[in-house]
C-alpha cells in the first residue's frame, strides 16, 4: 500500500514541474524572444506575409492560449513540425536519440567503471601519495576546457595520427564504432575527473560509519572491508548519480557531436539554434525536463526499494 | 563579544587555508588574474590588442612571447584582454547568482508556507531543465553580447545556492539567538540580515568560488556557439579560432588560451575545496 501511494504521489509531483517548465519556455520563446517571423521570412518580408505566417504558426492567439498550446504539446508529446525543415519533430528527435545513445552509453559505462575503481583505490590509500595524486589529477582534468580536449584530440589523434575518422557517422552497430571511438574517449576524459572526486567523497563518507568500525574491529582486512561492506553501501549514491546523469549526458555530448558531425541530439540542437527553429528547441527542452523528472522519480523509488530505512515521505 | 567571535572564526578559517602551500599558490594566482584584469579594465595594459605587431602566425619568439595570430596581433595582449573578460564574467555572474540565490533561499526558508512552496517549485523547475539547454536558450533569446552572457549564466547558476541557503535558514530560524532577537523586538528583515545571514555566509563564499569557475568555463562554450562575447578577444573565441589554426600547425593561440583558462579554473577549484574544508564544520577533523 505504502509504496504504491508513494509512487503515485511522486508521479503527481511531476505535473507542477512540467507546467513550470512550459511556463519558463513560454516566457522565453513567446514573450521575450520577440517576433520570429522576421527571421524566418528574411529581409524582404512584407507586413502582410509576416501577419499570415504569425497566423499559421499560432502566434496571433491570446497569450494564454499560446501557453496552453505548449502545455498540450508537452503532455501529448506532439511538438508539430520543425520550422526549418518542415519535418515532424518527434521522429527527428527519436532518430537523434538513438544516435546519441550509441555514443553516450559506452561513455557512461567506461567513465563510471574507471571512476569507481580509481575512487576505491584512492579510498584504500586515503591520505597517502597515491590518493593525493589521484585527487590532484581529477582537479586538473576538471579544470581543462572541454573545447580544448575536443580540438586537441581531434587534431592529434584523428588528423595527425589518422587513428580515427575526423568526423562523420554511419548507422549500424559495428559501422559506427570508428566514428564514435574518439568522441567516446573525449567524453570519458571530460567527466571522469568529477566522477572520481564525487565517488571518492561518497566512499570516504561511508568509511566513518559504525559498521565499518565494527568490521575492522572483528579483524577483517582493509581490502575486504572496502570491497565487501563499503562498496555495497555506496552502490545507492553511485546508482543515483548514474541515473540522474543520463538526461544531462544526452545534451552534454552537444559540443562533441557538433565537432564530429554526429547527427545526434546535440547536432539537432545546434542546428535548431543556428536556424532559429523555436519548436525544435522547445521540444528538446521539454523532453529533457520530462526525462530528468521521471528519472528522478525512478531513483527515489529505487532508493526506497533498495534501502528500507528510507521513509516514504 | 559576537564581533570578536565572528572574527576569530574567519581568522581561524584563513589560518587553516594559509597552512596549505597549494591553497596559498591558488590564492596568489587568483590575485594576479584579478590585478591583470583590473589593469586591463582601467586601460593601462593591452588596450592596443587589436593592433598588428608582426606578421601573420609568428611562432613564439623573443619579441612576441606568445606568438601572433592570423592578423599579426599579439597573442599575449589578447590573452590579457581575455583575462579581463573572463574575470568580469566570473565576477558579475557570481554576484547575480548569489543575489538571486540568497534572497530567494532566505525568504523561502524563513517565511515558509506558500512562498516557500513557490520557491521550491521554481528551484525544481529550473533544476529539471539541463543547464546547457537553458543557457543556450537564454543567450539565444537575449541576443548576442556580454549582457546576455551575464544574465543567462546568472540565471542558470543560482539554484544550488538557493537550496543550500534555504536549508540552513530553516535550521537557524528557531535557534535561541534568533528567539532572543525576536524577544528584543527585531524585525523579520533585521533578524534575517543581521542574525541569520552571517551564520550562513560561509556557504555563499564556498559557492562563489564554484560559480566563478563554472562561469568562466561556460563562457568558452557560449563563445564557440557564437553566442558569447562580441568584438573583444575572449579565451573562448581564441580557442574556437584554433579550429582553423591547428590545421596549419599553429598551436600557440589555443595552447596559451587553454593554459590561461586552466590556471584560473584550477586555482578556483583548489580554493573552493580549501574553503569548504576550512569553513564547513561538518568536514572538520576528517
Amino acid at each position: 500500500m505504502g509504496i504504491y501511494n508513494y509512487i503515485i504521489r511522486r508521479l503527481l509531483y511531476v505535473i507542477p514541474i512540467l507546467l513550470g517548465v512550459c511556463l519558463l519556455i513560454f516566457l522565453m520563446f513567446n514573450i521575450v524572444a520577440g517576433d520570429p517571423t522576421a527571421v524566418l521570412l528574411g529581409k524582404h518580408a512584407t507586413a502582410k506575409q509576416m501577419a499570415e505566417l504569425r497566423h499559421v504558426l499560432g502566434l496571433d492567439k491570446h497569450w494564454f492560449m499560446q501557453y496552453v498550446d505548449i502545455v498540450k504539446s508537452a503532455f501529448s508529446l506532439n511538438f508539430g513540425r520543425s520550422w526549418a525543415s518542415q519535418q515532424q519533430i518527434m521522429p527527428m528527435i527519436k532518430a537523434g536519440t538513438w544516435v546519441s545513445l550509441t555514443l553516450v552509453v559506452p561513455s557512461i559505462l567506461i567513465t563510471n567503471i574507471l571512476a569507481i575503481s580509481m575512487a576505491l583505490v584512492a579510498a584504500f590509500f586515503r591520505g597517502r601519495a597515491l590518493d593525493r595524486g589521484l585527487v590532484v589529477l581529477s582537479i586538473i582534468m576538471m579544470s581543462i576546457s572541454g573545447l580544448a580536449y575536443i580540438l586537441f584530440s581531434q587534431w592529434f589523434f584523428a588528423y595527425k595520427l589518422g587513428w580515427f575518422e575526423i568526423a562523420g557517422y554511419e548507422h549500424g552497430f559495428l559501422a559506427c564504432i570508428p566514428y564514435i571511438a574518439l568522441p567516446c574517449f573525449i567524453l570519458v576524459l571530460l567527466s571522469v575527473g568529477s566522477d572520481l572526486r564525487f565517488y571518492r567523497t561518497v566512499i570516504l563518507d561511508e568509511m566513518y560509519q559504525d559498521y565499518v568500525r565494527t568490521a575492522r574491529a572483528k579483524g577483517l582486512p582493509e581490502g575486504l572491508v572496502l570491497f565487501k561492506h563499503v562498496l555495497k553501501n555506496v552502490m545507492i549514491p553511485i546508482i543515483t548519480n548514474l541515473i540522474t546523469q543520463l538526461p544531462s549526458w544526452l545534451l552534454g555530448t552537444l559540443l562533441v557531436e557538433s565537432f564530429f558531425g554526429i547527427p545526434g541530439l546535440g547536432g539537432i540542437t545546434i542546428n535548431a539554434i543556428n536556424n532559429a527553429d523555436f519548436p525544435v528547441i522547445k521540444a528538446i527542452t521539454i523532453l529533457s525536463a520530462i526525462f530528468y523528472v521521471i528519472f528522478n522519480v525512478i531513483t527515489d523509488i529505487l532508493y526506497t526499494v533498495v534501502d528500507p530505512r528510507i521513509k516514504l515521505s | 563579544m559576537n564581533q570578536t567571535l565572528t572574527q576569530s572564526i574567519w581568522l581561524e578559517a584563513f589560518r587553516r587555508m594559509a597552512k596549505s602551500k597549494l591553497t596559498t599558490v591558488a590564492l596568489i594566482i587568483v590575485l594576479i588574474y584579478a590585478v591583470v584584469a583590473l589593469l586591463a579594465y582601467c586601460g593601462i595594459i593591452a588596450t592596443d590588442w587589436s593592433q598588428e605587431v608582426g606578421t601573420s602566425y609568428e611562432a613564439p619568439n623573443i619579441q612576441h612571447w606568445f606568438g601572433t595570430d592570423i592578423f599579426g596581433r599579439s597573442v599575449l595582449r589578447k590573452i590579457i584582454k581575455g583575462a579581463q573578460v573572463a574575470m568580469n564574467v566570473g565576477f558579475v555572474v557570481s554576484m547575480i547568482a548569489i543575489l538571486i540565490g540568497v534572497v530567494l533561499g532566505a525568504i523561502g526558508g524563513y517565511f515558509g508556507g506558500v512562498v516557500d512552496e513557490m520557491i521550491v517549485w521554481l528551484c525544481s523547475t529550473m533544476a529539471s531543465i539541463p543547464n546547457i539547454m537553458l543557457l543556450i536558450s537564454l543567450t539565444f533569446i537575449l541576443g548576442k553580447g556580454i549582457l546576455a552572457v551575464y544574465i543567462a549564466l546568472g540565471m542558470t547558476n543560482w539554484v544550488e545556492l538557493c537550496r543550500l541557503i534555504r536549508g540552513e535558514v530553516i535550521k537557524h530560524k528557531d535557534r535561541e539567538y534568533v528567539q532572543a532577537a525576536t524577544a528584543i523586538g527585531a524585525s523579520h528583515f533585521s533578524k534575517l540580515w543581521w542574525h541569520i545571514l552571517p551564520n550562513v555566509l560561509h556557504i555563499v563564499i564556498i559557492q562563489f568560488s564554484g560559480i566563478f569557475q563554472i562561469a568562466i568555463k561556460s563562457e568558452v562554450i557560449l563563445s564557440y556557439l557564437g553566442l558569447g562575447v562580441q568584438n573583444s578577444p575572449s579565451w573562448g573565441v581564441m580557442i574556437n579560432d584554433a579550429k582553423v589554426d591547428l590545421m596549419y600547425g599553429v598551436w600557440w593561440e589555443i595552447a596559451f588560451a587553454t593554459v590561461a583558462m586552466f590556471l584560473i579554473v584550477l586555482a578556483f577549484n583548489i580554493l573552493s575545496d580549501a574553503l569548504r574544508d576550512a569553513l564547513d564544520p561538518k568536514l572538520r577533523g576528517k
